[in-house]
């Protein structure tokens, strides 16, 4: 069976006036039917730009260097954009961090999804307009038919990103990539969004790729996980078996220093430094400066390996002694 | 709405009114007409004759009082020069400013809008910087010294085109115009040119400027991530946005256009206002000059009431009732 998504080596560069910026760096990664994955990783390690390459939609100066992207079997990269226009929106839609900002303030709600619909059917404006309302409904905003007439700023944050999910749900995609979209939400409506994304994506056999920072979200929503860190991941596996034995000391040290009930009244662990430019990387694997297992075998790249069936990690030295 | 209206047009009251004082100072601050009117051979009897007959011989206060109740009446004074009223006189001359106008104002539209908007999109191409170093010539090369050159070039080494007069005019509903013959229509070639140049580059470097701030935002991205095409994407999600400053800068262009449409008018002999308020000036008819001031202002005031209710159109979030 082939995967919904498939990505092999994919290299997204930037070439700044500073130097070479490898945002993105030989990622390798594959999410199936009705699955999530989690892309987890810090600010700036390259989730975003990611998600941005899969759509084609990485702006100049960036580019993407090397890498194949699988959609349902068929190479996206070096798709002519005609061919990638037909796609976006339509089996791969993509929804963003800040609902303040991905809704443009001068035009009605109603416009900007019908133009959605009729940028990949050709129906007309009641039947647009209908599915529009659908929808709206669907994502759980109520009374949609006179919320179709109202601009963005006449809704919360919240039910703006409800609109953009909603916008993103109009074709029934196969992928939806979700980068970070609840971020700016607050708590409860961060539950209730997250809840919602779920069942509409298991209902529908979408998959789902979750880029966040925030591995409470990631634990329960994905199925799997992926960790980068400073443009490559570092480990993937299942979302159980990665949270519970973090291979990767990257992953450990995020895991480490999220704060726990358990470990009340001690010092909240941390990861030691700050991520490194992407302009100067350290040479071999990025996270040695950082790593307190570290050695002079880190020097080199280290390769992927499988530790177990389902898993892959990068690292020389990595943590596989639970028991001990 | 009405009450916005209602106090939009009380403000406007208070301006004319202050209008009235300043215009009424200013003109007896710049000579007295009786000088220049009567000739210099007139004995002492008939200079008190004309002094009474013209009203300069009461005091300030009362001629401001009798020229503010007339204004209200509508007759804002005789020309002293012609005899006639003098609004129906600078009526008799507003088409042909405001035919010129309305062409400079169109040029400058459609010019400076598609430039604007290819420099805003290709700013690094050399197209769009011969754009912008040409647009600094536009607004930095004086109107007086343009229009010389342009006769220079275009009717004295070329003689391409005419260079003085409005040519062959056709009348409709009673008033003459130029643009209807195409003789007129080549008459105004360069005087409507010589007008519109500083206003091209105005609006082409403002819409160059929006461009440039508008295509990061995310709701860019987003229309894009929604698989509409380019020209959807900049004619609707870009341009509706940076709409509104340009209509601003439009609407108040196209006043000063007709109120300071006076060099271009002197350079080529154009009989609209402002070579009227130019020899009005030079022979102190004071009657021309306030009525001429007067004008301006309602013009202006009436203009900046048609921008803000266009702002309405343009920008959903503009209310103009607060209470809304």
């Amino acid at each position: 069976m082939t995967h919904t998504l498939q990505v092999e080596g994919l290299s997204t560069h930037f070439d700044t006036r500073a130097g070479l910026v490898k945002a993105v760096d030989n990622v390798s990664f594959h999410i199936d039917r009705g699955e999530v994955l989690g892309l987890v990783g810090e600010s700036g390690s390259g989730k975003s730009v990611t998600g941005f390459s899969l759509l084609g939609l990485v702006d100049s100066p960036g580019r993407i260097a090397a890498g194949r992207i699988l959609f349902q079997g068929g190479n996206l990269v070096g798709l002519p954009e005609p061919e990638l226009r037909a796609l976006r929106g339509n089996r791969i839609a993509m929804i963003f961090q800040d609902p303040m900002m991905t809704l443009n303030p001068v035009l009605r709600i109603d416009t900007q999804m019908m133009e959605t619909v009729h940028a990949h059917a050709n129906v007309s404006a009641a039947e647009a307009r209908t599915r529009a309302r659908d929808a709206l409904g669907q994502v759980g905003i109520p009374s949609p038919d006179e919320r179709l007439h109202a601009y963005p700023h006449q809704f919360s944050g919240g039910m703006r990103q409800r609109v953009a999910i909603a916008i993103a749900l109009l074709h029934r995609p196969d992928l939806i990539i979700a980068d970070e979209p609840t971020t700016a939400l607050d708590v409860t409506i961060q539950a209730q969004i997250l809840a919602e994304v779920q069942k509409l994506a298991r209902d529908n056999g979408t998959a789902l790729m979750w880029i966040t920072h925030d591995l409470s979200v990631v634990a329960g929503l994905a199925d799997r996980i992926a960790v980068m860190y400073a443009g490559r991941i570092v480990e993937t596996g299942s979302v159980t078996a990665v949270l519970d034995r973090p291979m990767h000391p990257y992953t450990a040290g995020l895991i480490g220093s999220v704060p726990s009930r358990n470990r009340r009244g001690t010092r909240l662990r941390q990861i030691p430094g700050m991520t490194p430019s992407l302009i100067d990387l350290p040479e071999g694997c990025a996270f040695r400066t950082r790593c307190p297992r570290a050695d002079a075998a880190c020097a080199r790249d280290p390769q992927d390996s499988h530790p177990t069936a389902d898993r892959t990690l990068r690292c020389f030295h990595p943590h596989l002694d639970f028991e001990a | 709405m009405t009450s916005w209206l209602l106090r939009r047009l009380i403000q406007a009251l208070f301006v004319v009114l202050a209008m009235t004082v300043i215009v009424f100072l200013g003109v007896n601050v710049i000579g007295n007409p009786v000088d220049i009117l009567i000739s210099p051979q007139a004995d002492q009897a008939e200079r008190a004759r004309a002094i009474i007959a013209l009203g300069l011989d009461r005091p300030i206060w009362e001629q401001y009082g009798t020229f503010l109740w007339s204004a209200m009446q509508g007759d804002l004074g005789k020309s002293f020069v012609f005899n006639e009223p003098a609004l129906r006189l600078i009526a008799s001359r507003m088409p042909a400013t405001l035919e010129l106008a309305v062409t400079a104002v169109l040029l400058s539209i459609v010019l400076g809008i598609p430039l604007g908007l290819y420099a805003g999109l290709r700013p690094q191409s050399l197209g769009g910087r011969l754009i912008m170093a040409g647009s600094i010539f536009g607004f930095s090369l004086p109107t007086f010294w343009v229009g010389l050159m342009l006769i220079m070039v275009f009717a004295v080494q070329l003689g391409w085109l005419p260079s003085t007069g409005r040519g062959q005019t056709e009348t409709l509903f009673g008033v003459p115009w130029s643009f209807l013959t195409r003789d007129g229509l080549a008459h105004m070639v360069m005087p409507a040119t010589n007008l519109a140049l500083g206003n091209i580059a105005l609006v082409l470097r403002l819409t160059r400027a929006g461009v440039r701030e508008t295509l990061p935002m995310d709701y860019i991205k987003f229309a894009r991530a929604k698989g509409l095409g380019p020209a959807r994407v900049l004619f609707v999600h870009v341009m509706k946005n940076i709409l509104i400053p340009i209509v601003t800068v439009i609407g108040l262009e196209f006043g000063s256009i007709i109120a300071f449409a006076v060099v271009t008018e002197s350079v080529f002999a154009w009989p609209g206002m402002g070579k009227l308020i130019i020899d009005s000036i030079n022979v102190l008819d004071r009657p021309v000059i306030v009525a001429y001031l007067m004008m301006i202002v309602f013009l202006f005031i009436f203009i900046n009431l048609i921008v803000d209710l266009l702002y309405t159109v343009l920008d959903p979030r503009v209310r103009l009732d607060s209470r809304e």
